[in-house]
């Protein structure tokens, strides 16, 4: 609390320090204005930021250190005075310094440039910060199981009461088998719409395809979720699996699957039609002059000129299928299970890392831990394919810039 | 010099102009299939979508009415008000439980002066003919105006959830007879009172406006708590993601020097709008709770964790939309001697202002929908309180709109999924409208050079 007043403090002062420097400013000019090197406000603004600026360092500096249970919450009350005196000494030192040659604009233009790099530094501390709290939190993990026991474990079956196995196989198994799903649902459709919408759809029926591929893209994956928990997982019971005798559960491995690709059809067709359009119309031209039709030129020119950004778009979809958390939570089910059967309920990474970390959680716990571990190859899977895909697409964009 | 032997016996070329040959209907026919794969994937792309919005719409539609009583109640001074002064704090000690007496008197004498009468009807099946959740709106209902007591006045009474799901298909004279909650006698029942105009089935406000309920009673539950708390984290997102994109944006759009620091910014963007939206969460409960010591289920967390989240999805259209001012702009500003941030602030950012907006609600409807992370920071715990207003409500359990509809599926009533469905309605209903705000704004003010 007596960081918040301090800040608030300090901003008044800020405030005040605006008003006096504009006004000294203003004094120190005399008659004519002109003889100010920066517009008045400038001046006020200065001397504004060199009062807020020490305080708000003081304030964080205290704040994280308080986090890190480095001093005592009681020490608060000394940190926002000392806060406080920093922006009164900042405030003294403002005012001091204007005078007509005062460049009091390059001053706040190097303040606000500052402001702007510790912004988009933000992104740098975000990977930080997920890459060191999964880290840290794994490493604990691995004190209390062992490491290979959890890349080679076949069996997934946590008990709060201990002595659980934890093996990875059987969820990174799921992964892939829902994730093989939804590509071979989404690529093929993704694709033929793609291509369609570039090389033979009229304008009308872009004009109405388009955006309704787009709608798909922007609906979320809970409401997907909730779609293949109603209405795919007893559709494909009823009239598929109870049929032919190959389960009787709603939840299974085709319906996340199914779902899941039908999530990822926007994405690889937006993904497919960049890059078809990346290609050169030149080729096209080529092609078509010596005779072929429009569908030998696609698939004879225009995708092996393509296929390079074709993977790249694959990769990512890839990656966005193995992340995906709300489809298969409602749609796959929560049994860990190496199996072949796609109308099985299987279980994922995400699922898993879900079910370990809601509700009262033991941080000491392996059965808890664990998902900090899950949570560190999801990022590193997800985070390799990224980054060739994003490599790939890079390169065979260059190839034709 | 050898003529080419132009005889006249020469038989045409088999492939005319006129008549095609085996191959070229070959090739045709491909061309043709390959037109068909291409519109029957459009096709399957729309029909996924219609039948993904009917399905969920014709789920969901069934929340938005409810089934009311509507019978006169004597309120009972001697109950309600044993000390007769009509003083809502002394008031306010009596029960719940009381209001639920009162209350099933008042449908006991509503059904015998309907003079209904239905064979192997219980008096249980008449007093669980209302909801459990009735007594407490009827109790609040009296607290707000105490000077009702000791009158009869007309009151709708929420009606059970298998009632209410009878008048909605959902339950029927089957299901009843094996469902311990119901009857087929208690449905005839609200079938006749339908009839005479004593059970009316009307737009369920209270969905909209009503906080969760427990797992007994589907029919008072609602996604009040769940739209403030949702709210509440599109403002976090609003004051915290929009001023660090574009400021983020502009520094690297128009300051930074090519160098390894700005590439490694550059990169990490672009990868951190591919990492998976629950390892955002992972990084909301290690370093926002368990690290800083934040509260689980609060608004202000969910809210940091989406703004996270929302950053790259900001920056990049912030940064399409200043790469599409024209550098003329710039070079006339820098000519009649202001500084690059002058230039910047006072006249590419204003005319790129268009272009941010739209990304901004672009990226705040992604953030809305988002459920995975908000799972892992507890947001699923059952909330009945509102949180108190910003900015201390934001540290005040809340739900979130998208996880209120995940706990609702993890219920064993099927009327959650009713509700669950409604809610979606919901959130469909509120992205709707920021998309088309978002094309309004792009239409209305985009400016091409």
């Amino acid at each position: 609390m007596p960081l918040s007043w301090a800040l608030l403090v300090s901003l008044a002062l800020a405030v005040a320090g605006y008003i006096i420097g504009r006004s000294r400013a203003f004094a120190s000019a005399g008659t004519d204005i002109r003889k100010l090197h920066s517009r008045p406000g400038y001046h006020g603004a200065s001397v504004a930021l060199t009062t807020l600026t020490p305080a708000i360092v003081v304030l964080m500096l205290a704040s994280v250190l308080r986090m890190a249970k480095v001093f005592p919450p009681e020490a608060t009350g000394f940190a926002g005075l000392l806060a406080l005196a920093a922006s009164v000494a900042g405030l003294g030192w403002g005012v001091t310094r204007i005078n007509t040659d005062f460049r009091a604009r390059n001053v706040v233009e190097k303040i606000v440039q500052g402001f702007l790099i510790f912004c988009s530094s933000i992104a740098i501390l975000t990977t930080a910060g997920i890459v060191l709290s999964l880290i840290f939190e794994t490493g604990h993990f691995f004190q209390k199981y062992s490491w290979t026991e959890f890349f080679f474990g076949l069996n997934w079956t946590p008990r709060f009461q201990g002595n659980s196995s934890l093996g990875i196989l059987p969820l990174l198994w799921g992964t892939l088998y829902i994730s093989f799903i939804a590509l071979l649902v989404a690529v093929p459709i993704g694709m033929f719409a793609a291509i369609y919408m570039s090389e033979y759809a009229s304008k009308r029926v872009r004009g109405i395809a388009k955006p309704a591929i787009e709608i798909l893209a922007g609906i979320p994956t809970i409401v997907y979720g909730l779609f293949a928990l109603i209405t795919v997982g007893p559709m494909l019971r009823d009239y598929f699996a109870q049929p032919l005798g190959l389960g009787s559960s709603g939840s299974s491995v085709l319906t996340a699957g199914l779902v899941m690709g039908i999530m990822l059809i926007p994405f690889v067709s937006s993904l497919s039609d960049d890059i078809i359009n990346a290609v050169p119309q030149s080729m096209r031209d080529g092609a078509l002059g010596l005779g072929s039709t429009p569908s030998e030129t696609i698939k004879q020119v225009v995708l092996p000129a393509a296929l390079p950004g074709v993977v790249g778009a694959v990769l990512l979809a890839a990656s966005r299928a193995i992340g995906e958390t709300m489809i298969v939570v409602l749609g796959a089910g929560a049994a860990a299970r190496l199996g072949l059967n796609p109308f099985e309920a299987m279980t994922t990474i995400t699922v898993k890392i879900v079910s370990q970390l809601t509700g009262d959680n033991d941080f000491a716990a392996p059965e808890t831990l664990v998902a900090f571990a899950l949570g560190l190859t999801l990022f590193v899977i997800t985070l390799g394919l990224n980054v060739v895909a994003l490599y790939i697409v890079r390169k065979y964009r260059e190839q034709y810039e | 010099m050898t003529d080419i032997p132009m005889s006249s016996e020469a038989q045409p070329r088999g492939n005319s102009l006129l008549s095609q040959d085996a191959r070229t209907r070959k090739r045709n026919a491909t061309e043709k299939r390959f037109r068909m794969y291409g519109v029957i994937a459009i096709g399957i792309a729309m029909a996924a979508l219609v039948i993904l919005l009917t399905s969920i719409v014709s789920d969901g539609a069934g929340a938005f009415r409810q089934s009311y009583l509507s019978i006169p109640v004597a309120l009972d001074a001697e109950t309600l008000d044993p000390n007769g002064n009509r003083d809502p704090a002394e008031m306010s000690k009596v029960l719940t439980l009381s209001y639920g007496k009162v209350l099933d008197k008042a449908v006991e004498t509503a059904v015998a002066d309907s003079g209904i009468a239905i064979e192997g009807l219980t008096s249980t099946d008449t007093s669980n003919l209302i909801s459990k959740e009735a007594s407490a709106q009827l109790r609040n209902h009296v607290l707000a105006d105490p000077e009702q007591v000791g009158q009869t006045v007309d009151f709708n009474v929420l009606v059970n959830g298998r009632v209410d799901g009878y008048f909605k298909r959902r339950v029927s004279m089957e299901s009843a007879a094996r469902d311990a909650n119901t009857s087929p006698q208690q449905l005839q029942l609200a079938d006749a009172l339908k009839e005479q105009g004593k059970l009316v089935t009307r737009f369920n406000w209270n969905f909209i406006t009503n906080p969760d309920a427990s797992d007994q009673r589907p029919e008072a539950a609602g996604v009040g708590v769940a739209i403030i708390g949702s709210a509440y984290m599109m403002l976090v997102v609003l004051f915290l993601a929009v001023p660090i994109g574009v400021a983020a944006s502009i520094y690297l759009e128009e300051f930074a020097p090519q160098n390894r620091w700005t590439d490694l910014i550059e990169v990490n963007i672009s990868n951190l709008a591919a990492v998976p939206s629950i390892v955002f969460g992972i990084l909301g409960l290690a370093a926002f709770i368990n690290f800083v010591g934040l509260p689980q289920s609060a608004p202000i967390v969910g809210g940091l964790v989406l703004t996270l989240m929302t950053l790259p999805t900001i920056i990049i259209s912030t940064r399409a939309a200043l790469k599409s001012v024209p550098p003329s702009i710039r070079d006339a500003a820098l000519g009649v001697g202001a500084s690059k941030m002058q230039s910047i602030f006072h006249h590419v950012l204003p005319l790129a202002m268009p272009g941010i907006l739209t990304g901004t609600i672009i990226g705040l409807a992604q953030a809305l929908g988002e459920t995975a992370p908000l799972l892992l920071i507890g947001m699923v715990a059952f909330v009945r309180e509102f949180p108190a207003a910003p900015p201390e409500g934001l540290w005040d359990p809340a739900s979130a709109l998208p996880v209120q509809v995940y706990n609702w599926t993890q219920r064993a009533d099927p009327a959650f999924i009713e509700r669950a469905s409604g809610a979606i309605i919901v959130l469909l209903i509120f992205l709707f409208c920021m998309n088309l705000l978002a094309i309004f704004l792009r239409r209305r003010f985009e400016r091409r050079w």
